[in-house]
């Protein structure tokens, strides 16, 4: 089972995901959430990667009981794209449609950017506002925090998320903290964006978790993608956002296809997606462990049990509402992550809903995270420190016990 | 200009070689001649560094004129192994328009200043040295937690701002409320955000003197050393975006040389030719750290060089000159759009913050000696003097007027109430989230239920 992960893009797993939103519970998210955007919604039934192994996907398509409860609206087809085009499609619009949206980063003009995100768009808005910086990334994030405060939108690239740890002075020191301490006069609506997360033998030095780092970090919002749909989504979201916005992309997630809609939307920030409603427990994850939960989620059907898997996505704040009511209604929660056992975000949603519902749990909160290790170059020890489906089987099967 | 295109290369090896070829150009007389002229023949010359600088210097050994395309430019060979010196056997000498008596130099080019400004600029260098003194004196006597005064370096602050426009964006580092208060900021504003209360812009947030005013293009300072630095050369893309007519000036200290950001700072805005005037402060000191053990180098100016830079050193004790460099490095900035360096050489009379005390670590004679025989105020007021603008009644009178508002501002802003318990949350994000609207409400339940250990002054 491992062997199928092997294919770049990992999308086997996954990816009958129906999203469809009940629009009265929609309503209330957006009440209580904090930003006021209204998110046009298409209900998307999204197809899967045509990758090998697709025999997988027909099977997850008939194992997985999917709940819609309205008929798909879509009046449009959609188009196909891949994760990277599905970004730069999201920034393409947000650059069309507002002048001051620029682009900053090592490679993302005239190369296109490293993993191609921004491929084609210096050509069109000009190698000013697609900047290629030199490498220095407190400076040129210092940069873009400068640029925003002058009214400006920048997204700031790093090419990998892990470099951006030499940004963290300018990022907790400044980016979180100037529309506090000069009282609200200067605001730094920046998108910081890069891909992290444990990659194909990257090394340890590419393969760092950021998320673990910033989610102290008061004043920033941070959301990680998963599938093309809410890339394209929380790219826009992001962007459209006047808070600061750490977007997580995964090295290994780039090369997702899946059908998107033709008309424009844009994902709420805040909110989590549910990938697979279910009754007996429920699994919380987000980026890439989406799709080893998935992949573990068809064995678990077949062996009789009826996960609900939830994609939590907004990483900071934590869509404690949408985690609360699944919580109230399986009473079992496991969190899979990629972060390190200590101080990940696992950690951190663990306490969260101990703290808030602890009265609905029938046991403790189970969190499968990558042990307190640098992430090793050779495959087989890579493959160890991630969390594989079978781990989350066995877990799942302990916790229903 | 003929005399321009006579001198020509030879001039403008020399040009990129020191910035002592200043002196020897034809003296700018009464302000008429615009001096961006003499500058104005030699723009785009940083961008071409590495195309049109000459592969002969004044030795022509066929050898030498045998270059390759190396990537970067074309560069000649020799066969003499030497190393570059690590420094010029002269250092780079500083740009003074006025002598320690405070006459002006002959031989010095300046822009003629009048009454008006002078006056403005001298009163403001007293204001400041006032403000400085009483709000000082406030933090010993307990009334604010902390203080940073300017001592020597009034003349930097308040002679540069005269020299920009109110459009210009100032990224300060910490020590240039001269800066703001140039441009209006009031007693009460400086008072208030020192004191934290309901009035501050900065809304309690911020340690005193971390002052910020948009409308007056002064952005909040940010306590770590140099995150301005980035930041200016980031307000100067937005600038160059929109093609304004104004530049982005960053004030920093010898200490944040040392500091990553600096060089990246620099090497950014050199190569994306953005409008932003880097002014360096070096007052000897970073703290206790001396500038010998800051840098090796020739000081600050050397290392604009370094990064394609034009670059100047400045006496920072002479108001007149800081008013003059600043002015037509801001034009070079705008016109030409590319980065200058400024470097201001002066001392720090006072000590680090109220947190130091200097006499620790260097000598009080030292002090002293900065103190009054090069104090840029004192100089600056034998010169206005001299020119009947300015009289000992007028300073005496001046003082003590604004002593008596400072103390006033102080006495109102002990007064003013404290900011209310939601400043706490509010402006962490745009609009307040759950998370923050549920910890507002455990702290106010906090404190109803027990409000003896809670302060009474604080509006909930």
């Amino acid at each position: 089972m491992a062997s199928i992960f092997q294919v770049i893009g990992a999308a086997t797993a996954a990816v009958s995901s129906s999203t469809s939103f009940d629009t009265k519970k929609f309503q209330l998210c957006s009440r209580r959430s904090v930003s006021e955007r209204k998110s046009s919604f298409v209900v998307v039934k999204a197809s899967g990667s045509n990758r090998i192994g697709s025999r997988a996907d027909q099977l997850v398509t008939n194992a997985v009981a999917t709940k819609a409860d309205t008929p798909p609206a879509a009046s449009k087809p959609g188009h196909e794209l891949l994760l990277f085009e599905a970004l730069r499609e999201g920034l393409e619009e947000e650059m069309e449609r507002d002048a001051r949206v620029c682009v900053m980063g090592e490679d993302v003009g005239h190369y296109g950017g490293s993993y191609k995100v921004t491929k084609g768009l210096a050509d069109k808005y000009g190698d000013l506002r697609v900047l290629d910086t030199p490498i220095a990334e407190n400076s040129f994030t210092g940069m873009g925090i400068g640029a925003a405060m002058t009214g400006l939108r920048p997204i700031i690239e790093g090419m990998n998320m892990g470099f951006l740890l030499l940004a963290f002075n300018q990022i907790s020191n400044n980016c979180g903290m100037l529309h506090y301490t000069s009282g609200g006069q200067f605001k730094i609506p920046v998108v910081i964006r890069g891909p992290g997360g444990v990659g194909r033998q990257l090394g340890a030095e590419h393969s760092q978790r950021l998320e673990s780092y910033f989610q102290s970090i008061p004043g920033i919002q941070m959301v990680a993608c998963s599938t093309p749909y809410n890339a394209k989504g929380l790219m826009k979201a992001a962007i459209r956002s006047d808070n600061p916005v750490i977007l997580f992309e995964h090295v290994l997630l780039y090369n997702l296809k899946e059908r998107i809609p033709d008309e424009e939307y844009v994902l709420n920030l805040e909110e989590a997606e549910m990938v697979r409603p279910g009754e007996h427990v429920t699994i919380l994850t987000y980026s890439r462990m989406r799709y080893h939960v998935m992949q573990a989620a068809k064995t678990l059907v077949n062996k009789g049990y009826d996960p609900e898997v939830i994609d939590i996505r907004s990483l900071k704040p934590f869509d404690l509402y949408t985690i609360g009511n699944s919580i109230k209604k399986t009473h079992l929660v496991l969190i899979v992550e990629e972060c390190m056992r200590t101080g990940g975000i696992g950690a951190s949603l663990t306490a969260a809903i101990n703290e808030n519902f602890n009265d609905y749990l029938d046991a403790p909160i189970v969190c499968l995270s990558s042990q307190d290790v640098p992430t090793p170059y050779a495959g087989t020890l890579e493959e160890w420190t991630v969390v594989q489906p079978p781990q989350i089987v066995a877990a799942v099967e302990q916790l229903c016990r | 200009m003929a005399i321009w295109q006579f001198v020509g290369k030879r001039v403008a090896n020399y040009f990129t070689v020191s910035t002592t070829t200043f002196r020897s150009l034809r003296p700018l007389i009464n302000g008429d001649s615009s001096p961006v002229n003499i500058f104005g023949y030699r723009r785009f010359e940083s961008s071409k560094a590495g195309q049109q600088l000459d592969l002969v210097s004044s030795d022509d050994d066929e050898e030498q004129n045998q270059g390759v395309d190396f990537p970067g430019g074309r560069v000649g060979f020799t066969s003499e192994m030497s190393f570059l010196h690590k420094s010029s056997k002269k250092r780079v000498q500083c740009y003074r328009v006025l002598d320690d008596n405070g006459y002006p130099l002959s031989s010095s080019q300046y822009q003629h200043v009048n009454k008006e400004l002078a006056v403005k600029m001298y009163s403001g260098m007293l204001k400041l040295q006032t403000m400085d003194t009483i709000l000082y004196e406030a933090q010993r006597q307990g009334r604010i937690s902390f203080y940073l005064t300017s001592y020597g370096e009034e003349a930097i602050s308040l002679a540069s701002a005269a020299a920009l426009s109110g459009d210009d964006l100032i990224m300060p580092q910490y020590r240039e409320p001269g800066v703001l208060l140039w441009r209006g900021f009031t007693l009460h504003e400086f008072v208030n955000q020192c004191f934290g209360n309901r009035n501050d812009y900065g809304k309690g947030r911020q340690m005193p003197i971390h002052y910020g005013s948009k409308k007056h293009n002064y952005f909040t300072i940010s306590s770590p050393i140099a995150t301005q630095l980035p930041q200016a050369v980031g307000a100067a893309y937005s600038l160059k975006m929109d093609n304004k007519d104004a530049c982005v000036v960053t004030y920093f200290g010898d200490g944040s040389t040392s500091e990553g950001d600096f060089h990246a700072s620099l090497n950014f805005a050199a190569v994306m030719e953005a409008p932003v005037v880097f002014l360096c402060r070096n007052n000897g000191w970073a703290i206790s750290t001396p500038v010998t053990e800051q840098f090796r180098s020739d000081g600050v100016v050397v290392k604009g060089q370094a990064y394609g830079i034009r670059s100047i050193r400045v006496d920072g004790n002479d108001a007149l000159a800081i008013y003059n460099a600043v002015r037509v490095a801001r034009e070079m900035a705008i016109k030409d759009q590319q980065p200058i360096l400024i470097e201001a050489l002066t001392y720090r009379v006072g000590h680090h913050s109220t947190s130091d005390d200097s006499t620790k670590y260097r000598p009080i004679d030292e002090i002293e000696n900065w103190k009054t025989a090069r104090n840029p105020v004192s100089m600056f007021r034998k010169w206005v003097q001299r020119k009947g603008w300015w009289s000992d009644e007028e300073e005496s009178e001046f003082r003590a007027n604004v002593r008596k508002e400072v103390i006033q501002a102080i006495q109102v802003a002990e007064k003013t109430e404290k900011p209310p318990l939601d400043y706490l949350f509010s402006d962490v994000y745009e609009e307040v989230p759950i998370n923050l609207i549920e910890q507002e409400r455990l702290v106010r339940e906090t404190v109803k239920r027990y409000p003896q250990d809670f302060p009474k002054d604080v509006p909930m």
